[in-house]
């Protein structure tokens, strides 16, 4: 099961947030997380990573994001 | 595609907080004011005295080192395909951010990078102004824990994100075509203090030469003041830390050998020893910063990048500047202004009713 944060559009902190938030839910195995900038992908992998999380994939779109965390 | 953005580590962001603080204390010795090598807010409101939105004899001065800020962090968002051109996350709520956090800020005599300048060059007020800060930020916490944002950017033009960088060329330009003149406090439109903080000021090729540097290296790392203390008291994440206290060490280490460190808390430089004020003003700046997600620096880094919001902030704040000087809101070596404290409780008050107000909608 995997659930799909949309972040795009959101300036920092809320995509940090958000993703930690599904994270402490603890209900999906995997968690996709949309982004639009950098800094916003930057930000999510390192906290998804102080959290215990891999990051399974970061592929790119346009000028999209779409950060797949798997659960450590 | 992944390619390591080496700036955005942890030596990264040192390597940046330590080049910042050096760089402001040697600006400092090349003829910026007192503990005022870099400080966005006062160097903002310098610039909106420059160009007469305020008329403080002493504080007007087109300052390079915000043109290059801006300047800086565009090329460096090209170079590395950054450019992102933005807008549509509630820009009026932003501009009125901006104006409160230059009240705040000028009530204390510095922004979150001035204060720990201050407090690398000896002055004990500065201790009470960071307090506030954090105080202030940690407000701020409370309501994005809260669901408190501000709502989704839309990408736009190019264009778009062209307009504050290209306002700071033209500050460049009427600066290079109305130089100062000797004796003169008027240059064509501008406006040039003979006196005071305005009147000090390292070669304006010096100035911008530095700028340019801070504005492409803080784009690179990421580093904002304001997230330093947010993101510590948030998540417990000290990565944008280690940059705010290299920043204060170097300048530290950089005073020290300059002869630039005076310890105390009276007679300092630019500043007052009101505690409680300067304890109140950097409370509502830190709130306003959290709400409007950025350090007055990170502000106009973000607006390089093409983030037309963070533009419109930094217009709030030298509107904000102006009203701060009109109005007797700024604070000087005296104390605060006329009417400083009003406007601190009105600035809260604001700021306290958006935090509240602007919260997500339950899915």
């Amino acid at each position: 099961m995997s659930v799909t944060v949309d972040a795009r559009g959101l300036s920092c902190p809320q995509p940090v947030i958000m993703t930690l938030d599904e994270i402490k839910k603890g209900t999906d195995a995997e968690i996709i997380v949309l982004v639009d900038t950098d800094t916003s992908k930057e930000n999510v992998t390192r906290a998804a990573e102080s959290q215990g999380c891999r990051i399974h994939e970061v592929s790119s779109a346009g000028e999209e994001y779409r950060i797949t965390l798997v659960r450590g | 595609m992944n390619r390591k953005n080496i700036f955005a580590t942890r030596w990264g962001m040192i390597s940046v907080g330590a080049f910042i603080g050096i760089l402001a204390a040697l600006l400092q010795k090349l003829g910026n004011p007192g503990n005022m090598g870099i400080c966005v807010a006062c160097f903002e409101r310098d610039i909106a005295g420059a160009l007469g939105l305020h008329r403080a004899a002493v504080v007007q001065y087109i300052r390079p080192e915000i043109i290059g800020f801006v300047l800086g962090s565009l090329i460096a968002a090209y170079l590395f395909k950054e450019y992102r051109p933005r807008v549509g996350s509630a820009p009026i709520v932003r501009f009125v951010l901006g104006a409160f956090a230059m009240i705040g800020a000028l009530v204390f005599l510095g922004c979150p990078w001035r204060a720990v300048l201050r407090l690398a060059g000896g002055d004990g007020n500065a201790i009470l102004g960071l307090l506030g800060l954090t105080f202030g930020i940690w407000v701020g916490t409370l309501f994005l824990k809260n669901g408190y944002n501000l709502g989704r950017t839309q990408s736009t033009h190019t264009t778009v994100g062209w307009m504050l960088p290209l306002m700071m060329l033209g500050f460049l330009l009427l600066m290079l075509v109305f130089p100062p003149v000797s004796g003169q406090e008027k240059s064509g439109v501008l406006f040039y203090s003979q006196k005071g903080p305005g009147a000090m000021h390292a070669p304006l090729l010096i100035s911008l030469i530095v700028g340019l540097g801070i504005g492409f290296l803080a784009q690179r790392s990421r580093f904002c003041t304001m997230g330093a203390i947010r993101d510590t008291v948030l998540f417990g994440q000290t990565h944008l830390l280690i940059g705010f206290i290299s920043l204060i060490v170097f300048a530290f280490l950089t005073n020290l050998i300059l002869g630039q460190f005076n310890p105390g808390f009276a007679g300092q430089p630019v500043a007052h020893t009101q505690h409680v004020w300067n304890f109140a003003g950097m409370t509502l700046a830190g709130l306003a910063f959290a709400l409007a997600g950025g350090c007055p620096g990170r502000q106009l880094f973000l607006a390089g990048e093409g983030d037309g919001d963070a533009a419109v902030f930094v217009l709030g704040m030298i509107v904000g500047a102006g009203f701060a000087h009109n109005f007797g809101l700024a604070s000087s070596p005296k104390g605060v202004g006329p009417h400083g404290i009003a406007a601190v409780i009105i600035g809260l008050l604001v700021c306290l009713f958006i935090g509240w107000t602007m919260k997500r909608k339950k899915a």
